[in-house]
């Protein structure tokens, strides 16, 4: 084959790659063709399970034991990447094709100075002395922006933040001057703020070392930041593929349309009132964690949240939304008391749920329910999902036939079959398990509903369901709900009220409209910027 | 389901092979254990040329081996099941009331644990023994306090990991009592863990009472074990080998077998190997 365009620094024909037998589809991608021109950001998009990282792990060679590379070719100067031997595959990846993953603090060795490990590329791959490499990996700091480099140099990778991780992984991918850069979610578990700069940083090496990028994300509002052109991906095969107006403007297929329908937008919904007595009532609440403690000293005490109040009323929706460490969750299991708080006193529907005792407390728990971030895990993996939702009422006195009866119920109100009562967790997706959770939570009929992240883990197609779920089980329930998220688009969506947490405190607090129009907080505004998509929006 | 491996096939129906032997083993003797025949002392077993009426052999009072190793093997599994068991409700227990209370009770009992685990436990069960003399019921005890620490430092960790869970929280959240949470969400999660230390305490406890009887410290005449037995042809080694070579096989075998099995169970226990198999 030598349809090799000019032009291209790689180009993939008809890429498949098989999965082992047993599994949901015979292929993990199925004829990839697309080309990486040079200087270019290319980025593939697509849902979990679409086959964008075994794309990249084809091209890198770094494809798991158990899947194995059928046909096609991937074009990489004038050699077929597929039909290398180990020697030669040596001498390309690292050196003119880089990677970086999406979990930068566990790509990087913890026992080595974050220095030593960029230095560690020169050593094997050059003849470089000492003190030049040394040099080396400070220009190389300097490039991606670290703050500090002579310091940062001899520092660990824990004692760097997210952000500074990756941008070190970056570094150690551009030691070698690669003429690719592929970079698998590298924003991905990284806070808003800093995603936009290590988006603002790629763009920057784009343009100073002219490096091509293949971006994989799931994320339209970063597509939207970064790309030159575009790939759509679903179950392993590229749908669409063209430039960024092409395909953000005028898609074509109608499943890149459905997944640009389903990014969340900054946009207010319609404001509802609430008046009458309030369901959650927090005053004062504060949690302080103690760190670095030893046996001389007690440690320095570290507020996550200071000095907190918060107000629901029936029905409403309040938005907690800050970064990671900004202390929301913390603030939600200390009204839910997963957790105590060190001060301060709940009221919930009138009761003092902050002075109960444990057992009034148990008692009182069908009042305040949670759904958690990850539906893998909070799920009992050996209990039957019905048996799950049916637990609650149980607990608190329902007899099992009821009780049943209830979980048969809801498992039809959150849109799954009635019949699945007798099966398990794992026989679920991530989407289908959140609604359990859902119906788990609900089964309790609780006047507040805390949701501790629980749309961030779903694709976005995914997530557009669940949060809709949301709000019809609320309009039917009138429960309150206290929605806590590090993305305020989806904030927007679905608030009455958005409070933003930074270092412990709510520090602005007003409706979506109000917020995205007129913050009155550096922070918020900040925030604001950083949405990936941001500049792209509708005003609203 | 994958069939399992060839030795874990074989291991397993050996280990049947014993348990039915253990259990129905006397129809292939007339002799009772003790039953001495003076005039046919250390006859080699009948298909080396012996008496025809001793398949393996007599020992030096003329006792049948056969009958001997049944009732031997009888009294080494349930002493081993005994202790097994032992052992591993009093371990988990502990390990549950540690991971529950925390603190200074936590502390405690993992004092304890560290403090057994720092003793080779021979010493401290010849110090016993030598103390409260012997008596079954000690000596199934004894064997319950080895290994109780593996159980109750396992069972603390896997139950620690497991009550930080979502799911646990979740279940809190419901207002579920600890009682429920750890007897209905908790233990089913953490049984595969417990169950394949099981298996592999079982074969160590087979071999402490092996050796325990091989001195003369563990099960007493009239009664016998495998060990005893093992011990009595430690003299006759020259002259009369399988009086020392039958028991001594069937607890290489027994043990080996259990091992097998333990590790299998393992593998086929292990949450990381479940998605393939479903």
């Amino acid at each position: 084959m030598n349809d090799h365009p000019p032009g291209a620094v790689i180009s993939l024909r008809d890429v498949s790659v098989s999965l082992p037998e047993g599994s949901d589809r015979k292929y993990a991608i199925r004829n990839v063709s697309f080309d990486l021109k040079a200087g270019e950001i290319l980025c593939v998009v697509g849902e979990s399970g679409s086959g964008k990282s075994v794309t990249a792990q084809a091209i890198m060679g770094l494809l798991p034991g158990n899947l194995r590379c059928e046909s096609g070719s991937i074009q990489f100067a004038g050699r077929d990447l597929l039909r290398v031997d180990d020697t030669e595959r040596r001498a390309i990846t690292g050196r003119q094709i880089a990677m970086i993953f999406q979990e930068p603090t566990a790509a990087l060795n913890p026992v080595f100075r974050v220095g030593d490990l960029v230095a560690e590329t020169f050593r094997i791959h050059t003849k470089l002395s000492g003190t030049q490499i040394r040099q080396k990996v400070l220009d190389l700091f300097r490039e991606v922006r670290l703050p500090e480099p002579e310091r940062l140099y001899n520092n660990y990778p824990h004692q760097l933040s997210g952000g500074q991780c990756q941008r070190v992984m970056i570094a150690t991918a551009l030691a070698l001057q690669p003429q690719v850069l592929i970079a698998d979610e590298p924003t991905t578990a990284l806070d808003v703020t800093t995603q936009a700069q290590i988006l603002k940083l790629l763009l920057d090496l784009r343009r100073e070392t002219g490096t091509s990028i293949i971006f994989i994300t799931h994320d339209f509002g970063v597509v939207a930041e970064l790309a030159d052109r575009v790939a759509v991906m679903r179950h392993g095969e590229v749908v669409e593929i063209g430039t960024h107006q092409q395909v953000l403007q005028h898609p074509q297929h109608d499943y890149t349309k459905a997944l640009i329908a389903a990014v969340p937008k900054l946009e207010a919904g319609a404001p509802r009132t609430f008046n009458g007595p309030a369901v959650l009532q927090a005053t004062h609440i504060r949690k302080s964690f103690r760190s670095g403690g030893n046996f001389f000293s007690r440690g320095r005490s570290v507020d996550a949240v200071a000095d907190v109040d918060v107000t629901l009323h029936r029905g409403e929706t309040l938005g907690l939304v800050g970064e990671s460490g900004s202390g929301k969750s913390t603030l939600a299991q200390c009204i839910i008391r997963l957790i105590d708080p060190n001060a301060g006193e709940i009221n919930i529907d009138g009761v003092r749920f902050s002075d109960l005792d444990k057992k009034a407390l148990r008692h009182a728990r069908a009042k305040i329910q949670i759904v958690f971030q990850d539906p893998y895990s909070a799920l009992d993996p050996r209990q039957k999902i019905g048996e799950a939702i049916a637990e609650g009422p149980m607990i608190h006195g329902m007899y099992g036939g009821e009780a049943r009866t209830r979980a048969r119920s809801l498992l039809k109100d959150v849109g799954l079959d009635p019949e699945a009562f007798d099966r398990y967790p794992h026989e679920f997706s991530g989407g289908q398990r959140q609604r359990i959770c859902i119906a788990r939570a609900l089964a309790l009929d609780p006047l507040l509903l805390i949701a501790d992240e629980a749309v961030s883990a779903l694709d976005v197609s995914i997530q557009a369901q669940i949060l809709e779920l949301l709000a019809k089980l609320q309009k039917e329930r009138a429960f309150a709900m206290l929605f806590i998220t590090h993305d305020l688009r989806v904030a927007s969506k679905i608030c009455d009220r958005i409070a933003v947490m930074r270092q412990g405190r709510i520090i602005e607090q007003a409706t979506p409209a109000d917020i995205l129009l007129h913050p009155q907080q550096d922070y918020t505004r900040e925030l604001l910027a950083a949405v990936p998509g941001a500049q792209h929006r509708e005003s609203a | 389901m994958r069939r399992p491996p060839l030795t874990v096939l074989i291991a397993l129906i050996f280990l049947a092979f014993v348990i039915a032997i253990a259990i129905v083993g006397n129809v292939f003797s007339p002799y009772a254990h003790t039953d001495q025949n003076l005039l046919a002392r250390l006859k080699p077993p009948s298909f080396l040329g012996g008496d025809p009426r001793y398949l393996l052999g007599t020992d030096r009072l003329g006792r049948d081996m056969v009958a001997r190793l049944v009732f031997g093997l009888r009294m080494s599994v349930m002493v081993a099941i005994m202790g097994t068991v032992l052992g591993a409700l009093f371990g988990i227990m502990l390990g549950f009331v540690a991971a529950h209370f925390r603190g200074w009770v936590e502390e405690t009992i993992m004092a304890v644990v560290d403090f057994q685990a720092s003793l080779p436990f021979i010493l401290i069960a010849l110090t016993l023994l030598a103390f409260f003399g012997n008596s079954l019921t000690l000596f199934i005890i004894l064997m319950g306090l080895h290994g109780w620490e593996n159980y109750a430092r396992l069972t603390r960790g896997v139950v620690l990991s497991a009550i930080s869970q979502p799911y646990a929280q979740a279940v809190r959240a419901l207002g579920a009592s600890p009682l429920r949470l750890y007897s209905r969400h908790i233990l089913p999660n953490v049984a595969s863990a417990l169950i394949v230390q099981l298996t592999l305490n079982f074969p160590q406890i087979v071999l402490l009472e092996t050796a325990l009887s091989f001195l003369g410290l563990g099960i007493q005449p009239p009664s016998t074990s495998l060990g005893q037995i093992l011990g009595d042809g430690r003299d006759y080694l020259s002259n009369a080998w399988w009086i020392a070579v039958w028991p001594g096989t069937i607890i290489f075998l027994t043990t080996l077998s259990m091992s097998i099995v333990g590790d299998a169970l393992r593998d086929y226990l292990d949450p990381t190997l479940k998605r393939q198999r479903t």
